[in-house]
């Protein structure tokens, strides 16, 4: 065993360093480090997608033959958690991680020469369509329906939480096409211009004060057919696949130990009257640390498997469980740590185009947003409670 | 970067489980815990002739060479059938403190001894004042014309009845006082002014108090040559705590293992236990919560011999996370048993009693937590 990377692993870690520092602009660290929910600006973020691309390196997880790099399980480790110490902004995740696997595994070739190389470019942004206000963690329920007429698909219906639907020129979906003996059955994938006539969208402002997700109207919406991916009726299937890649490609750690490596650099400002000194401050530090550590490993012995061509099993489910409680804990402490300025609020967005002197130093700005967009981590792909039931499912067998 | 394990650690694993599952059931640790001894000299024998004893000591001492992932690997099996045999005490900490003190003819003397089983040792470290400071002894050994005087007493001995030779740690006196280093001396169990109180331990095996007065020992009876020794024995402390923390591994897993079964065949109110979602969510967690120090133990094991500070923080974090996901564990057997949790009819007891010894020892997870983020700040401030 080896806790360390090997020389040739080491030399890919320094090329990732290299690119980051020639291709990382102050402004889209400054604005990365500014967000105070999940996603980047678009213009942020599809900048750093569009870096990406012309290196070679924009879609880790897809074959090489669609245009990924074609990275061992530990290059891709070591790209996403140098990408998260150096504070990359995030690139378009519903486009490559979530929709591009799906059409690689199941669209048509047409579908695949079309959609693929706008996502590796960043032209096309991507929604996701898959909650409804009556379908949360019992997403089969879904009751947004899709009526064949002709060539085409008319779909009523509504999404909600959709991330970015604002920003984003095509949504993935799940419809219902039709009625079978299950709820699954009868669900199609299907893809969507947002541009089409009779989708309205509704912004939903988070409880941090950010817009990030909305409600999305479909009235009357003509889709071709020929956007269904796969066939029709067997969208679970695809949904669910998906819904995998949603729960992490497995590499959270390092994005948490930069979280929490700015929350200790405050608790050891003077602007916090140096918090740390604190002796329950200092161990809670130590305490969501270990966390890490724990989550870390475990991320390697996964990574180690999967090296080795060995099936991690439900693993991914408390990867993704304790990644969301970790977070939560990294937000809880920095709210604790600054004190008194929890209580000045800030309500401007985008915070990295600020024209103003704010009421509390920059460095804070994104603390309380971040704790209370954050309660959402544990909710949104898959509850904890849902994570529960699949790991009392998939690896107690009961 | 490569957390599998080879085909010689996959051997020892299964070679180590098969050993526990056939040697160890409930009849032989009742046995076991009521004799006075408090585990078997066969099966001590058995792992000498199955190269466990020889297992971390250099291949030059007729050892085997291993490390400390190999020890984890057989203690996280010992866990599982709450092996009693002085292991912890003989091999992990006797054989270690010698090995990184002792001079070339003192680990010639005894490392052989120890890897074919016809030497046992106990470390006396722990006094009552000290509380976990792992710094602070009392117990002086002064010179002499003729040697060294050991004076004091020691606590939380583990094995130290079984021991042929009980390696104590006294504050070094020349005739100008308190020289402010620790020394190591291997005293024979034999030695007059040398008494020893054992007691049952908690959770399995026996543990003594020792009292010295004025046990006389010739002159090279110090391991090496008088080097302040506190180094070395935070060293062999940091490693003593990811070979426990493994072995707690393997005691979550069975108290998890025999809980889940129960949970699947006791029926109320005309299902199964497992049937409620409290009850599969409350496996859930202990199922991560035994997958955490799984990660937290191999963490301690494989920084085990890094620079100081990180092999501490690795061991401390380890310590203070297992000793919290352990209790978790083992309370939350008991209650998901019932009231049968709580009797000596069943097993589950057996393993919890082990646990709370595990928190205990080298101090519980509230002063594992403090030491690393006191380690910690020393590092930011350096």
């Amino acid at each position: 065993m080896d806790l360390s990377f090997n020389a040739e692993e080491r030399a890919f870690q320094s090329e990732v360093r290299s690119f980051i520092a020639d291709n990382l602009t102050e402004e889209m660290k400054r604005a990365t480090a500014l967000t105070p929910s999940v996603f980047s600006d678009p213009p942020i973020g599809m900048a750093w997608q569009r870096a990406l691309h012309s290196r070679g390196w924009g879609a880790p997880g897809w074959p090489v033959e669609h245009g990924g790099p074609d990275w061992t399980p530990a290059q891709r480790w070591i790209f996403e958690s140098e990408c998260a110490r150096a504070g990359v902004p995030n690139v378009n995740v519903m486009g490559v991680k979530m929709v591009g696997p799906v059409i690689i595994g199941f669209g048509s070739p047409e579908q695949k020469n079309f959609y693929l190389p706008r996502i590796l470019s960043g032209e096309d942004y991507w929604c996701q369509g898959y909650s409804e206000p009556g379908s949360g963690s019992d997403l089969s329920s879904l009751k947004t329906r899709a009526v064949r007429d002709g060539d085409d698909y008319i779909i009523n219906g509504t999404k909600i939480w959709t991330t970015h639907a604002h920003h984003a020129n095509r949504m993935f979906a799940l419809v219902r096409t039709g009625d079978g003996p299950r709820q699954q059955d009868g669900i199609s994938f299907i893809l969507i211009d947002m541009k089409t006539p009779g989708i309205t969208t509704r912004p939903i402002l988070t409880i941090g004060g950010d817009h990030e997700v909305n409600q999305v109207f479909f009235d009357d919406v003509r889709v071709p057919v020929a956007n269904r991916v796969g066939e029709e009726g067997k969208g679970w299937t695809y949904g669910k696949y998906l819904l995998e890649f949603e729960r992490g490609s497995g590499i959270a750690s390092a994005k948490l130990r930069e979280g929490l490596r700015a929350i200790t650099e405050l608790a050891e400002s003077d602007l916090t009257g140096r918090a740390i000194d604190s002796s329950d401050i200092a161990t809670r530090i130590s305490e969501v640390e270990i966390d890490i550590d724990a989550l870390e490993m475990t991320e390697l012995r996964v990574l180690s498997a999967l090296q080795t061509g060995q099936n991690p099993g439900a693993v991914s489910s408390i990867l993704k469980l304790r990644n969301s409680e970790i977070r939560q804990a990294v937000t809880r402490l920095g709210v604790d740590v600054i004190g008194h300025d929890a209580l000045a609020v800030e309500p401007m967005r985008p915070l990295y185009k600020l024209n103003h002197e704010p009421a509390l130093p920059e460095d804070m700005l994104t603390v309380v947003p971040e704790y209370l967009n954050g309660r959402a981590y544990t909710i949104f792909g898959g509850t904890s409670e849902i994570q529960r039931d699949i790991i009392a499912k998939m690896m107690l067998g009961i | 970067m490569d957390l599998n394990l080879s085909d010689e650690q996959r051997l020892l694993r299964e070679s180590a489980e098969r050993f526990v599952a056939e040697s160890y059931d409930a009849d032989h640790r009742r046995r076991m815990a009521n004799d006075p001894l408090g585990f078997s000299p066969v099966v001590w024998k058995q792992f000498a002739e199955l190269g466990w004893l020889a297992l971390p000591i250099p291949e030059q001492f007729d050892g085997l060479g291993g490390g400390p992932v190999e020890i984890g690997i057989l203690m996280e099996a010992f866990g599982r059938g709450l092996v009693s045999e002085p292991y912890l005490a003989t091999v992990v900490l006797g054989a270690a403190l010698i090995d990184k003190c002792g001079s070339t003819a003192q680990r010639q003397a005894s490392l052989p001894k120890i890897a074919d089983g016809s030497l046992k040792l106990a470390f006396a470290h722990s006094e009552r004042a000290a509380r976990f400071d792992l710094g602070r002894v009392a117990t002086s050994a002064t010179k002499t014309a003729q040697g060294w005087r050991l004076a004091g007493s020691k606590m939380a001995v583990l094995d130290g009845h079984a021991a042929d030779e009980i390696i104590v740690s006294a504050h070094l006196h020349d005739h100008r006082g308190p020289s402010g280093r620790i020394g190591l001396f291997p005293v024979p169990a034999t030695a007059p002014g040398l008494s020893i109180t054992d007691y049952q331990r908690l959770g399995g095996g026996r543990g003594c108090n020792i009292q010295l007065s004025d046990v006389h020992l010739p002159d090279d009876a110090l391991l090496g040559d008088g080097q302040d020794a506190l180094p070395a024995i935070e060293w062999a402390v940091d490693r003593a705590m990811a070979a426990l923390g493994a072995e707690a591994v393997g005691i979550m897993q069975t108290l998890l293992d025999t809980t889940l079964e129960y949970t699947k065949i006791r029926k109320q109110f005309g299902r199964s236990l497992s049937a409620n979602q409290v009850i599969r969510h409350r496996l859930a967690d202990m199922a991560i919560q035994v997958d955490e120090a799984r990660s937290m133990a191999l963490r301690a094991a494989l920084k085990a011999d890094s620079a100081p500070v990180e092999r501490a923080r690795a061991a401390s974090a380890a310590k203070a996370k297992i000793g919290k996901c352990a209790r978790f564990v083992g309370e939350q057997s008991i209650q998901l048993h019932g009231g049968m949790g709580v009797t000596e009819e069943l097993e589950v007891g057996a393993y919890f009693k082990r646990i709370v010894a595990f928190d205990t020892l080298f101090g519980g997870s509230a002063h594992h937590y403090a030491r690393h983020a006191q380690l910690g700040r020393a590092t930011a401030s350096a």
